[in-house]
């Protein structure tokens, strides 16, 4: 063990003595592991991210639209006709494995509070609406279905309506804000989401009862059209089963011939999910390559160097074994000096990749995850890359002849 | 019991299709604080024998004991442990580490007999005391004279302690004033009680030892102590092709 820490010793000095060409030598593996730690780390921050942004959205939530996707994503509604109903939902609750269903329309107007305004999405929503897509309550209490069924001048509100109605500090429940003139009472305030997938702010929003703004804030071309439903599914593995039966339910309801088009379109959050896996999973493979093309290249480089090393200092590996050094010796000085090599590269690597990938989340805004396990692991790798392509130039130094190293010029 | 007993050693390199012997039948018993000049011809096998004896090469043939121990038996790692604890070399070219203080040059054989670093220091500085150089123990090889320079392989040399040092034309790149001080530091060596053998090809440098052996072409042609008296008879072997 002495030995060994007086041998690193001496590989630091070693190495320190030729200081450009050890850090051209670890350039390779500190690029590797730099570029591999920032990838990982805003890699791991986007699905981290992207994760957050699904859950936001509900779990197991089955989206219902009026109107077909036609191809290229644009909804086109059948003649104007309305194509889905609050009794349309009604029915489809009574889908096996179906938990909740929910429904909303909503509409972008300006709300006022004192001497404040700002322009927002009305939400006008069922109370399971807020249950199925995961808002939770920060204050205050879901509309009552007394509520909804008197159709009540309440609002929730979300976080940026808080931030930019009301001073900070300032307690809104029981407030009074107006929207198209008409006072609403703060009911309750909900829990930031922050942004969504699309990038749109999920919070920008105010709720009230889908009651309310049929009857007396938006009005209706037809008593109980809905902009748009939501199921929530007991378990994902229902849910292929439950978008089915939706659909044969609904077309059902609204007589569609077999020759005609869906008048709805139904949307799986899980198959969004799996889009974005799969593009991890290659991510994932990519960086690999990556990783292992530059720890190959640098490993070169090192096992490189080291046989220059190894020829120039013939003599010294001579002198060492007439002292007394035993081959064993000689193989483990080269071998540290690999791996001192491999590992300060690894380390320098480690550093850098750890600040871009801070940089990246700094300058660029990008959520990034630096998890210890990938510094460890590259880190390790790094080390190990040492011994691996180490081994042979070390190898080739032990074998030398001591009388032919110590002739050598 | 003798430091040194050889018998019939034979060294032969093959070179393709040719054998060369470096060494044809060498017989030859040295004691404990003698000091010894070897001389002969270049190419005559003087370096040869040096190598074999200090246990950095095997014998083609023959025996070889150190100190009762049969050296040709014994494996490599052994070898080692015998150059690192008996034996100290001094080589005509210096054969310092470059770019390594003199101190550090000094400790390198205690380094591999794996003793504590301080330790190291304390007795590779007393080795440099001895020759006469602690003040220049900072000093890379490149910053010491030639004359200094093989001062610091002779403290690396005896800083084990060893039963023997082997000097290889030790003043070979040396002015005549450099070689002299050399030969003063050796001699008071031997005088400590270090069992010197050296290689030369200058008689005054022969001069300083007590017993001066001849070698020619593999064999020993004359083994005479100061006074001229035949120290042995030298029978060369018959060396069968
Ligand atoms: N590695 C080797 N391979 C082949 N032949 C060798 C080898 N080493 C030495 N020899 C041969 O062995 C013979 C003796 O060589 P050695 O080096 O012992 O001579 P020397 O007496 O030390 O000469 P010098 O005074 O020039 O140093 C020479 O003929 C030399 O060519
Ligand atoms: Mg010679």
């Amino acid at each position: 063990m002495n030995f060994l820490l007086m041998t690193v010793v001496v590989a630091f000095r070693v190495l320190a003595r030729n200081r450009m060409r050890s850090a051209l030598t670890m350039l390779g593996i500190i690029i590797g592991v730099g570029a591999v730690i920032a990838m990982v780390s805003i890699g791991e921050g986007a699905k981290a991210a992207v994760q957050a942004q699904i859950a936001s959205f509900g779990t197991n939530v089955i989206t219902i639209l009026p109107g077909s996707m036609t191809l290229s994503g644009v909804r086109t509604g059948h003649g104007g006709a309305v194509t889905l109903t609050i009794a349309d939902m009604e029915e489809l609750k009574k889908i096996p494995g179906v938990t909740y269903a929910g429904w909303g329309r909503r509409d972008a107007m300006q709300v006022v509070h004192e001497n404040k305004n700002w322009f927002t999405t009305i939400n006008a929503v069922s109370p399971d609406y807020l249950v199925i897509r995961a808002w939770t309550a920060l204050n205050g209490e879901f509309f009552t279905q007394t509520e909804m069924d008197t159709a009540a001048k309440v609002v929730l509100l979300g976080n940026t309506i808080l931030k930019n109605l009301f001073e900070p500090g300032e307690d809104p429940m029981g407030a009074m804000i107006r929207i198209k003139n008409m006072p609403f009472k703060v009911v309750g305030t909900l829990e930031a989401k922050g942004y969504d997938t699309r990038g749109n702010d999920q919070d920008d929003v105010v709720f009230i009862p889908f009651t309310t703004a049929e009857r007396k804030i938006m009005g209706t071309k037809f008593m109980g059209s809905i902009g748009a439903g939501y199921l929530s599914a007991e378990s994902p593995e229902q849910m292929a089963q439950v978008v089915d039966e939706v659909q044969r339910v609904l077309r059902q309801r609204h007589k569609l011939r077999p020759d005609q088009d869906d008048d709805f379109t139904v949307r799986n959050q899980i198959d969004i999910a799996k889009v974005q896996e799969g593009t991890s999973e290659s991510m994932k493979l990519m960086l690999l390559a990556v990783a292992s093309i530059s720890l190959l290249v640098g490993g070169i480089g090192i096992m490189n160097i080291l046989l220059v090393s190894v020829t120039e200092r013939t003599r010294e590996i001579g002198i060492r074994m007439a002292v007394g050094a035993k081959r064993r010796h000689i193989l483990l000085q080269f071998l540290v000096e690999a791996v001192v090599l491999s590992a300060m590269g690894g380390l320098i690597g480690v550093g850098l990749g750890v600040a871009g990938a801070q940089a990246a989340s700094n300058i660029a805004g990008w959520p990034t995850i630096i998890s210890a396990d990938i510094l460890l692991i590259a880190f390790g790798f790094s080390a190990l890359v040492g011994i691996f392509f180490g081994l042979y130039p070390a190898n080739k130094a032990s074998q030398l002849n001591p009388i032919e190293a110590l002739r050598y010029e | 019991m003798s430091l040194i007993v050889c018998r019939d050693l034979v060294k032969t390199y093959r070179l393709g299709e040719m054998d060369v012997h470096a060494l044809l039948g060498v017989s030859l018993t040295i004691d404990t604080g003698e000091f010894v000049a070897v001389m002969g011809a270049s190419g005559s096998g003087k370096s040869t024998l040096m190598n074999i004896l200090g246990c950095l090469d095997v014998p083609t043939a023959g025996t070889y004991i150190l100190e009762g121990t049969d050296v040709s038996t014994l494996g490599e790692n052994r070898l080692a442990e015998i150059r690192n604890s008996k034996i100290g070399f001094v080589f005509q070219n210096f054969n310092l580490i470059p770019r390594t203080t003199a101190l550090e040059n000094v400790q390198l054989p205690l380094f591999y007999r794996g003793i504590p670093a301080h330790e190291q220091k304390a007795l590779a500085l007393r080795a440099l005391e001895r020759v006469g150089l602690a003040d220049r123990q900072r000093h890379h090889p490149a910053q010491l004279s030639g004359g200094q320079q093989q001062r610091v392989a002779i403290a690396r040399a005896l800083v084990t302690d060893p039963s023997i040092i082997l000097a290889d034309e030790p003043t070979g790149n040396l002015d005549s004033q450099a070689s002299r001080e050399i030969m003063e530091t050796l001699t008071q060596l031997n005088r400590e009680g270090i069992t010197i053998i050296l290689v030369t090809h200058e008689a005054e440098i022969a001069g300083y030892a007590r017993r001066a052996i001849t070698m020619k072409d593999g064999v020993i042609l004359s083994d005479r102590n100061a006074g001229g008296v035949a120290v042995a008879r030298v029978v060369p072997q018959e060396v069968r092709a």
